[in-house]
């Protein structure tokens, strides 16, 4: 079994003024007056992970726990402040779907937009233009602007954008309510054929049922700190013991 | 926790102790995300004039009709000026580049914050996507002002040749310049704010309405050397309103200090980038 992801000891530490200090001249008054106090807070302490090929992970914890800053730290938005992060394969981080469109642009433009800041070519955009937009069943309109767009079709177009090339790791942070529940079962039929051609999965949910459906592992995260990790009915009757 | 043994025989894309040095690293990235900063410039120039009758034909009567209105207000007073509306039109060009997209450079980063905390990109993306709007800006607003050179008979020769070399150098300067903001402003959104002013008093202290002689003999030179947009206005004005090279008192200090603050604004940049992440 391949190794796909590795954290070794990581950890994330905000460090910041406790007074938000907002202008240069607050902040050279407060120097001054040395009334500038640091408070560290960890997200996240010593975590180590090995996640191999095909894995499916569901991390489950409370609000703050650090579920999403670990998702950022795979998806290679957080440096971590300490510890080794190594990873194979391109991650899609399938949050926050649509982030990056831009109102004024078409739908078609707005494929390209979002494709590149995936990390895709332009000419790998092209070849999957049409497949994009059958997918997000948006048919004639993709030529109009996206401000006409219903935030059902916005969120479609996203998810079809973001899932039309199959990740080495996918990341996914709540299971998606896009759209009718008919395009709703598309996308798992999506995710559900990425796991079965071994893209390794990261699930964050508070949903316990979902995670039991979906994954082969779980770990609890508590306040930045791997709580316990092993099979998924373990893991999940462990956490709703404490809930 | 036990410890997870070090594994040697697997070849990872990515690992955060073999990094490269930052500065290289990003510019790597960024020639990576080549497409996408074709794709952030593309979407700024459509978005700005999608929804106007005379689309982008607006960049090249914006600078005329603001040298219009500066060549009424101050042609009188200027008058020893030769062919002052050429005189104004190369300085605010050239002018226009550098505070605009110094001021899209800090604005993007700001959006761009959004998508920052969620997928990785590159972040220069957005300062060398500013820049790229500025030059197609500024390429299209060059029809304009050499048509009015010809019209007020400014000589025009092969200098003009030289006139890729002193937007090469202005360009350099705007992006260096444009890295070093963007950084400051995630440390203190009030830069934002600031710089707007700082931009206008700017541009009040560069001789672009008015001919460097105006200013008072004894402290002419400091009050031009020691601003850089000085040099780089007067490298870009040089070939087009003189017909002329910039003299070598021009172009040396001007190539340097271009040159010296794209580096530092760079690494500056791309050192702190790391970090942007956790002040988003």
């Amino acid at each position: 079994m391949k190794p796909v992801i590795i954290l070794d000891n990581i950890s994330v530490r905000y460090r910041a003024p406790e007074v938000k200090v907002g202008t240069f001249k607050e902040y050279a008054i407060q120097i001054l007056k040395r009334q500038v106090r640091i408070k560290e807070f960890n997200a996240l302490s010593n975590i180590n992970l090995q996640v191999n090929e095909g894995e499916t992970i569901g991390i489950v914890g409370r609000n703050g726990a650090g579920k999403s800053t670990l998702l950022k730290v795979v998806s290679r938005v957080l440096i971590p402040t300490e510890g080794r992060v190594r990873l194979r394969g391109w991650v899609s981080p399938l949050l926050e779907l649509g982030a990056g469109f831009h109102p004024e642009l078409t739908g078609r433009e707005n494929i390209f937009l979002n494709g590149t800041l995936l990390g895709h070519k332009r000419r790998e955009v092209e070849t999957r233009l049409d497949e994009i937009i059958e997918f997000a069943e948006l048919g004639t309109f993709i030529d109009s602007p996206l401000r006409t767009f219903s935030s059902g079709m916005i969120a479609r177009l996203g998810f079809s954008i973001a899932t039309t090339w199959k990740p080495d790791i996918l990341i996914l942070d709540e299971i998606l309510a896009v759209g009718d529940e008919n395009f709703r079962d598309k996308c798992n039929a999506r995710i559900e054929y990425f796991r079965k051609e071994g893209t390794t999965t990261l699930l964050v949910s508070h949903n316990a049922d979902n995670i039991e459906a979906l994954c082969s592992r779980a770990i609890w995260l508590d306040h930045g700190e791997i709580k316990a990790s092993g099979s998924v009915q373990e893991i999940i009757a462990q956490y709703q013991h404490v809930q | 926790m036990k410890k997870l043994q070090p594994i040697q025989d697997v070849e990872f894309t990515y690992d955060s102790q073999q990094r490269k040095p930052p500065a290289l690293e990003e510019f790597l990235d960024a020639i990576k995300y080549r497409d996408l900063i074709y794709q952030l410039v593309r979407r700024d120039i459509i978005a700005r004039y999608k929804r106007s009758a005379l689309g982008v034909f607006w960049t090249m009567l914006q600078p005329l009709g603001m040298m219009l209105v500066m060549a009424i207000v101050f042609s009188t007073l200027f008058h020893q000026v030769e062919g002052y509306v050429a005189y104004v039109l190369s300085g605010l060009i050239a002018w226009t580049f550098f505070a605009q997209t110094t001021s899209a450079a800090i604005f993007q980063i700001v959006w761009g914050g959004v998508l920052i905390r969620r997928i990785y990109i590159p972040m220069t993306s957005f300062s060398v996507s500013s820049i790229g709007t500025g030059m197609v800006n500024l390429v299209l607003s060059l029809v304009p002002l050499l048509i009015i050179v010809l019209i007020v008979g400014r000589p025009i020769t092969w200098a003009l040749l030289f006139l890729p070399v002193a937007i090469l150098l202005l360009t350099a300067f705007t992006l260096g310049v444009s890295l070093i903001l963007s950084t400051m402003t995630i440390y203190f959104p009030d830069v934002r704010e600031m710089y707007q002013i700082i931009i206008q008093a700017w541009m009040y202290l560069t001789p672009i309405v008015y001919p460097t002689n105006i200013i008072p003999e004894t402290y002419r030179f400091w009050f031009l050397h020691l601003n850089p947009m000085y040099y780089m206005i007067s490298m870009f004005r040089a070939p087009i309103y003189d017909g002329a090279l910039p003299s070598l008192d021009i172009f040396v200090p001007g190539a340097l200090i271009s040159l010296i603050t794209l580096v530092v604004g760079w690494i500056y940049f791309a050192v702190k980038a790391d970090e942007f992440a956790y002040r988003l």
